[in-house]
């Protein structure tokens, strides 16, 4: 077990190196991105060790706590910090130091001109530290430590070009609709203190089955509130899409490989308290059902690459939502699935930003066309990710999108016939918007301007990346081809992942396994079909087209930003401005008013003292008559 | 003689006073409204006693007597002692107590 005790310098690395950029600033800017390459790849080789340690052992012996300190002490409550290394926590801090240390990597390149390289680097470390936090945790709260720390590293990287005020309101945006999220973390942990007294997995998880049943599926339901916020899922989506703001590199690991899958990890390492609570899964289920098509239907619409693949991330994070809902059976799959999609969508996103770095910083995919004539490297990568999402046999995405699919099926009643439906469909249009897009860049005609044709803006001059950034690229392609298909040999990952998931039995969904795959490859190559007609076979349009109804809602998220302004934010400022005046008028008047009613009553009474004392004595005799008529008036 | 005749002089008497006291700006002339009052009230005393046939209504008018020289004594050195600081001794002056 000696390694596994050294789990907690998995975390340390990358925040000492994190510290020791930010605290030396401009005197580590020459060499300051390649500590950050360092400490992300020696947490990566950590986390191998481990791995290999891990797989050394029986099945039974892989789980293994490791105390650190007693974190808070007062009373008879100890909270203390501990690491859990188990299957999934490993698995997890292989996916982020792995693609981090890939994405490391690539921003070397990518970020070569901009003068704040070092801090961006110093950000991306203390993602990496903090994520594996939240991974690592072995208790409520130390996870949510973690959960913060991404949370604001996201925002840190976001508004990372702060000085482009949308950028900016991105960045808040985000950490906003996190903490809508983040609520929901906090009251299930105060549920989970009332109920069971600690926040700590082992006792929380052992004492789940003698807890009520309200209690736990508060619990549940605010966890899921939480990895809605985290993940964007319906109805708090709204982030993700304006989090493009980001440099792509950080698209790419925090928004669309880790970060966001974090909420994913939440609902299955709370897998024992999601078995009590049936209500809470299905809600669960059901947000991943209606993320799942509004990701997908936003991604058809959109013309700009980057906002397509966070639709498209929010699509697939809704996939693992429907597999996490739908308990025991579907959680291994949505781990596969997640790490799957770590891997081609952060080789697609740093595909997008190679199209950018080689069409300066040109997002709009109105104006790409024929790029793959330019650029072999990117083209070929990027086609290995669009293949894998898309779910072609064999590559990586068909394993797991597939099990996601056959599982929804899994079930009695309604359920089966709703989620497998929304699966199937959703496949489908999958295949077709991110057929659009591959179509849309590197095929067809090129709509932008080589100096010879009549396309409009500015001159482009495409040209491939160095190989700092298509090495990065190739290696998470290979990942995007290979993974599922290696992982699914005998169950290989589900085996693997059963200490912490649990044994499932076999289930037969209400249809036959192959008639639910078929249907799913028909629908993808319809939609991938529909796609290439529109977009590579004949020209496409520069401007966008009117479009139709839902065209026009979809570009702009389904009116999702309109309905949270018109429900959420502007009744919450009329609340604060009611609240501010009544503090204004109300409190502050009436204590305002005390004091100055006295100043009036002080300066009327003040001029009786004139100084005369001749107005003195006539007051005094006023005063005696007045007294004497009193008490002889009282007399008669 | 009815005794009410000596109350009405008495009522004559302090209003005349207090008129003085609220309508002069002499110190003195004040003061001798004040004094005026006083014999007033000492004859209203003295004629109650006289009224009830014994003595306390003298006694008492004899106080008043006492109490008045007493204060004639204190307000006379106080209207003096400003006049010669001063130089006035009208009573509106005398009023650096205000604010």
């Amino acid at each position: 077990m000696d390694t596994l005790n050294l789990a907690w310098l998995l975390i340390a690395i990358p925040l000492v190196s994190s510290a020791v950029l930010l605290l030396l600033g401009r005197a580590s800017d020459s060499w300051g991105h390649w500590l950050g390459v360092l400490a992300s790849a020696a947490a990566a080789v950590l986390a191998i060790v481990i791995l290999v340690q891990l797989l050394g052992l029986a099945a039974d012996d892989r789980v293994a706590n490791v105390h650190l300190f007693d974190w808070i002490t007062a009373g008879d409550l100890t909270v203390s910090a501990g690491l859990l290394v188990d299957p999934l926590s490993v698995t997890f801090a292989l996916l982020i130091t792995f693609v981090g240390t890939l994405i490391h990597i690539y921003a070397v390149a990518y970020m070569s001109h901009d003068a704040d390289r070092r801090r961006f680097f110093a950000y991306l470390n203390l993602f990496i530290a903090a994520m594996l936090v939240l991974v690592l945790a072995d208790s409520y709260a130390l996870l949510f430590l973690g959960w913060e720390g991404v949370g604001l590293a996201s925002y840190l990287l976001i508004g990372f070009w702060n000085q482009n005020t949308e950028y900016a309101v991105a960045a808040k945006k985000a950490f906003v609709m996190n903490r809508v999220g983040d609520m929901g973390m906090l009251v299930a942990m105060m549920a989970m203190f009332a109920t069971f007294g600690a926040v700590d997995f082992e006792t929380v998880f052992g004492a789940a089955s003698g807890a009520g049943q309200g209690a736990m599926t508060l619990i549940g339901l605010m966890l899921v509130l939480a990895a809605c916020g985290k993940s964007a899922q319906f109805p708090l989506q709204a982030w993700l899409g304006d989090a493009m703001a980001g440099p792509t590199p950080v698209s790419a690991l925090i928004h669309a490989a880790t970060m966001v899958t974090a909420g994913v990890y939440l609902i299955v390492r709370s897998g024992p308290i999601f078995e009590h609570t049936p209500t809470a899964q299905l809600v669960a289920a059901i947000i991943g059902a209606v993320t799942l098509l509004f990701g997908a239907i936003v991604g058809c619409a959109k013309d700009d690459i980057k906002k397509v693949l966070a639709a498209s991330t929010m699509s697939q994070i809704g996939y693992m939502m429907l597999a996490a809902g739908l308990g025991p059976i579907g959680y291994a799959f949505a781990i596969f699935h997640l790490i799957t999609h770590g891997f081609f969508k952060a080789g697609m996103f740093l595909g997008a930003g190679s199209v950018m770095h080689g069409m300066g910083d040109e997002v709009n995919m109105r104006g790409f066309g024929n790029l793959s004539k330019y650029m072999k490297v990117t083209w070929i990568t990027f086609m290995a990710g669009w293949l894998a999402i898309i779910g072609i046999p064999p590559f990586s995405g068909f394993w797991s999108k597939d099990k996601i699919i056959e599982s929804a099926f899994v079930g009695e009643g309604w359920q089966p016939w709703v989620f497998g439906t929304v699966a199937l469909v959703g496949a489908g249009i999958t295949a077709f918007y991110m057929s659009r897009l591959f179509f849309m860049t590197f095929h067809g005609k090129a709509r932008w301007n080589d100096g010879s044709n009549e396309a409009p803006g500015p001159e482009r001059h495409p040209h491939e990346s160095p190989a700092l950034m298509t090495v990065p690229m190739i290696v998470l392609a290979v990942g995007a081809i290979a993974l599922g298909g290696v992982l699914s040999i005998g169950d290989t990952f589900v085996s693997w992942l059963e200490p912490v998931t649990g044994h499932v039995e076999h289930h037969e969904p209400v249809l036959p396994v192959p008639v639910i795959m078929a249907s799913t490859i028909v629908l993808v190559l319809i939609g991938a079909f529909l796609a290439w007609r529109q977009y590579a076979a004949s020209a496409v349009p520069v401007t966008p087209p009117a479009g139709t109804v839902l065209t026009r809602a979809a570009r702009v998220d389904l009116y999702q930003d309109a309905v949270n302004e018109g429900v959420f934010m502007r009744p919450g400022q009329h609340l604060t401005r009611t609240l501010v005046y009544t503090d204004t008028a109300v409190v502050d008047g009436a204590v305002n008013g005390l004091g100055s009613g006295t100043l009036g009553w002080g300066e009327r009474l003040r001029r009786l003292q004139n100084g005369f004392v001749r107005s003195y004595a006539a007051v005094m005799l006023i005063g005696v008559i007045g007294a004497l008529v009193v008490v002889l008036a009282s007399r008669v | 003689m009815s005794l009410v005749n000596y109350l009405v002089l008495s009522g004559i008497l302090f209003s005349i006073g207090s008129i003085a006291v609220l309508t002069r700006r002499n110190a003195i002339v004040a003061f001798m409204g004040v004094e005026l009052m006083l014999n007033a009230a000492n004859l209203t005393l003295v004629t109650f006693g006289r009224l009830h046939g014994d003595l306390h209504g003298q006694v008492i008018a004899f106080f008043v007597m006492v109490v008045a020289a007493a204060e004639v004594v204190i307000g006379l050195a106080i209207i003096v002692s400003i006049f010669r600081t001063r130089g006035s001794a009208s009573i509106d002056d005398a009023n650096l107590l205000k604010s």
